[in-house]
């Protein structure tokens, strides 16, 4: 795959595909940008969004030849075991055809972040697994663990999302909803739902919080014949008063949940969650944090792309595909000006890294310890708030751990990269601009480059020697991925 | 976003200078060390007021026994109060005269938030808690350039409370790791480490994020091989395995090696106890966090005592704020307010300080928020800081917090 010619910047419209799916996907390989770049900038678009369109084929690929390698440990069980997972997303980064899918599940994963240790430490670490990340297809009891369902809904319905988050086993378990019941309402989920899933903070009163947790009173969780958790909604839990909030619970205006039957009860989550999806603090919110991880970190928000945007999100009734046709074909997504200026999240950065620099002979294994010391170790959010993306992931350790990845990504791509760039590796500056072209760094500072050049140089005349261009391009390859110019996006 | 690029500004020193700026800035070992169980902890089950029979109603099936307290004597109030049971290490330090426990800490109109209460914590400012915190703030009063190590965080991401308008502070949450790899060995990896610190010194000033970047990167690059000395300590006692012990382990290698380090953040978390949470079982998750706690601060200040350190160091623990007073239905505590505070250390006077809430709910109880769901601050927190800042880092805490709080501070130092 990797012996193709590279496409080349000078190809027209490449830049801004190159650009596209930096952000709308985890970077492109030269076969795969040659292939977006054929159907055009509108037609990639379409490709990303629509992704019915494309087989979802990628998990048949993983164990076949020509693809990231993984690393079973006696079998490789991504439903059961978290590493296995773990390997088995980052490969899904790498390969998918449908990127944006995959893009979408990490920024859903990271809203709603949960944390696989609490589900593990409640229901054991092979149970953990399979409620964060089991496909129904390869469950005896079809369980869709929650990255599965964020898949399902990457690009679907928000206010169907929400719905789908509340009854999740995983969520319930995370923000404690199995065990609030009547008399003894449990706050957590209901405190987060608008805080950080919605609303925002400072956007409602404690008042709805004691509220909103009687809300969700009864939305346990049940196990039907010993063999799974799932889902419950149980009357006799359900706090049938009526429940009053400081915002507008519904189209009229109601502020006023109403006392319910304890059978009818369950329909209080779904009024408050179509409240909450309504709330005008939500869309908005819901805008700035896809600006911030599609379009810009740098600078001022566009407040006029975000209006935009949380005009479309309610206009739609909450579907996210128009809201993201709108976002990847506005002009402020097209402006140069906002052409690296995203810092990467480690697991774009290592994805991208893998699609530029090579994968033959690595296994996804070998990105999980990295990517923990660059601050993201998948299922393991911080805390309920998710990863604080931007400067956040730019500590000096996480600095790093980014170098450091480069150089054992290099270091086992030593003698692809060679076979590669034998070609061009006439001189130090040729092997150079070859490795720029393909790694699709911004450009380098004129005194970067030259730091690069000089280091290409460094222990003697240039021969072009075998040994001599494994040694470099490897050495490049390091000093490229593991630059500061290379972090941003 | 949080912080971050509006301190682009950052500047390392350049390595050379290093081990002078080290001298110069103050020969005092005098450290800091700040505490931040995450989360929000339970204080009434870290501190219990086991004489007060509200306590027992509104805690069925969570409140620690009387019996199984560590007592540690009452308040001025009167109030008897006792230590979870797996703080043995704490209470013998408390009885060497070397734990201040500060009840009933916090702020007004405290938030039940867990992101805004640390934002508070962090800047200590409650009204506009964004930007720079409070120990950032005493890094940008220090003479420039600041060595590079002046601060060290030992989790992943540098804290709030230690972000500067101008000084970069390293996250280094493991000494071993904490190197700089090539793919090529020899002569080649040094020529690799030139050039890379070549290309993390281009500060680009119209690109704030570019240069955020490469200035973090060259923090890392000044701060390496002293960070590499660390890996070598060997500790007096043997701490206990779990990443919160091991950071301090680190923190008394940093000591003991004399990297100039002043300020140190380290972290541990669990403490969100809104279910399960079995204060009373062996292996309830609060025992776990105490006896983490506990594990950890005694093989620290017995490290430090044996190598001669203690009198130099204070250790400062917070939370972003305290529970719910009644359980809920999950055997577990809802977010609440007021909480409270730790210092240990050779230079602390040891004791309780301030006075234990009374539980009773009625609408003339003082001590409690909230229609009586919640504990009130009692000693506003950016007092403790004051008195920090003032009589232990030896800066003045009026500017460093934007006010006068040293009203009321408790004089635990």
């Amino acid at each position: 795959m990797q012996s193709v010619p590279v496409p080349g910047r000078g190809r027209r419209g490449a830049e801004l595909i190159e650009h596209l799916l930096r952000r709308a996907g985890f970077g492109a390989t030269p076969d795969e940008l040659n292939a977006y770049v054929d159907l055009g900038f509108t037609g990639t678009v379409s490709d990303l969004i629509d992704y019915e369109q494309v087989p979802d084929a990628v998990d048949s690929l993983i164990g076949k030849p020509g693809y990231a390698a993984i690393t079973p440990r006696g079998g490789f069980l991504p439903a059961q075991n978290i590493t296995d997972a773990r390997q088995r997303w980052v490969f899904r980064m790498v390969h998918s055809g449908r990127p944006l899918q995959e893009k979408m599940t990490l920024f859903w994963h990271n809203h709603f972040a949960t944390a696989y240790s609490k589900v593990a430490g409640a229901f054991g670490s092979t149970e953990g697994a399979r409620y964060m990340a089991a496909k129904p297809s390869e469950d005896p009891n079809r369980v869709e663990g929650q990255i599965e369902l964020l898949r399902r809904h990457a690009l679907g319905n928000f206010r169907d999302l929400l719905v789908a988050v509340a009854k999740d086993t995983a969520m319930l378990v995370w923000l404690d909803g199995r065990t609030n019941v009547k008399g003894r309402p449990q706050e957590n989920f209901a405190r987060e739902l608008m805080e950080l899933f919605t609303m925002g903070v400072d956007t409602f009163a404690e008042a709805d919080v004691y509220a909103g947790a009687r809300v969700f009173t009864g939305w346990n969780l049940t196990r039907p014949s010993n063999a799974y958790y799932t889902f419950s909604y149980v009357a006799s839990q359900h706090d049938t008063t009526a429940k009053e909030f400081t915002f507008p619970v519904y189209a009229d205006g109601g502020k006023t949940i109403p006392a319910r039957t304890a059978g009818a009860g369950q329909q209080d989550g779904l009024d408050l969650i179509a409240a909450v999806a309504r709330h005008p603090a939500t869309g908005p919110r819901l805008a700035r944090k896809l600006y911030d991880f599609f379009i810009s970190e740098v600078g001022r928000r566009d407040e006029t792309l975000i209006a935009e945007l949380a005009a479309v999100y309610y206009d739609s009734d909450f579907e996210m595909k128009p809201v993201l046709r709108h976002l990847l074909m506005s002009p402020q997504f097209a402006d140069t000006s906002n052409r690296y200026a995203r810092y990467s999240w480690p697991a774009e950065f290592v994805a991208r890294a893998l699609k530029e620099v090579g994968w033959t002979g690595f296994s996804v294994n070998d990105t999980l310890t990295p990517m923990s010391s660059m601050g993201q170790q998948l299922f393991e959010p911080p805390d309920v708030a998710g990863w604080e993306p931007g400067p956040g992931w730019f500590s000096t350790g996480g600095m790093l751990a980014r170098m450091n990845f480069a150089a054992s990504l290099a270091t086992n791509q030593k003698f692809n990269l060679r076979t590669l760039a034998r070609d061009s590796a006439k001189s130090p500056e040729s092997l150079l601009a070859f490795l720029l072209d393909r790694l699709t760094a911004p450009s380098f500072a004129p005194e970067s480059r030259r730091a690069l050049l000089d280091y290409a140089r460094a222990g003697g005349s240039w021969t072009g020697s075998e040994s001599q261009v494994t040694t470099k391009a490897a050495g490049l390859v390091h000093l490229i991925v593991g630059s500061g110019d290379y972090q941003i996006v | 976003m949080r912080g971050g690029v509006s301190a682009f500004t950052v500047s390392f020193a350049a390595p050379a200078f290093l081990s002078d700026l080290a001298r110069a800035q103050g020969r005092t070992r005098r450290n800091l060390v700040v505490l931040y169980l995450s989360g929000g902890n339970d204080a009434l089950s870290t501190l219990i007021p086991y004489n007060d029979p509200q306590y027992y109603a509104r805690r069925p099936t969570i409140a620690i026994p009387a019996a199984s307290v560590l007592q540690v004597g009452s308040d001025k109030a009167g109030n008897a109060l006792g230590l979870h049971p797996r703080l043995g290490g704490l209470r013998s330090i408390y009885n060497a005269g070397r734990l201040a426990i500060i009840q009933r800490t916090g702020y007004l109109n405290s938030s039940r938030s867990h992101f805004a209460g640390t934002d508070i914590w962090s800047t200590a400012d409650p009204r506009t808690p964004q930007g720079t915190g409070w120990l950032g703030r005493y890094l940008d009063t220090l003479p420039s350039p600041v060595d590079p190590l002046t601060a060290w965080a030992t989790t992943r991401e540098v804290p709030r409370t230690l972000q500067a308008r101008t000084v970069g502070v390293p996250a280094i949450p493991s000494v071993t790791g904490y190197a700089f790899a090539s793919p090529n060995g020899g002569v080649d990896a040094q020529y690799a480490r030139d050039s890379a610190t070549r290309i993390a010194s281009h500060v680009p000033v119209d690109q704030p994020h570019l240069a955020f970047v490469n200035a973090t990167a060259h923090g890392a690059f000044a701060t390496l091989d002293r960070v590499a000395k660390v890996t070598s300590y060997v500790s007096t006692v043997t701490y206990p395995g779990d990443g919160f012990a091991q950071a301090l382990r680190t923190i008394a290698g940093a000591m003991v090696k004399d990297v100039g380090t002043k300020v140190f953040w380290v972290q541990t978390g669990g403490y969100d106890t809104h279910s399960a949470q079995n204060p009373n079982a062996a292996n309830g998750a609060y025992s776990n966090l105490m006896n983490t706690l506990n594990g950890g601060l005694s093989a620290f200040y017995s490290d430090l005592l044996n190598q001669g350190l203690l009198g130099d160091t204070l250790v400062l623990q917070f939370s972003e704020f305290g529970r719910r007073i009644t359980e809920n239905g999950s055997q577990g505590t809802d977010h609440g307010a007021a909480s409270v505070m730790l210092a240990l250390g050779g230079g602390v006077r040891g004791g309780i300080y301030g006075m234990a809430p009374n539980l009773r709910i009625a609408p003339d109880n003082p001590t409690l928020e909230n229609n009586g769901a919640d504990v009130h601050y009692e000693t506003d927190f950016r007092s403790v800081y004051a008195r920090v800042i003032d009589a232990w880092l030896g800066a003045d805490s009026t500017s460093v917090l934007g006010a006068d709080f040293r009203v009321g501070a408790p004089a635990f130092l």
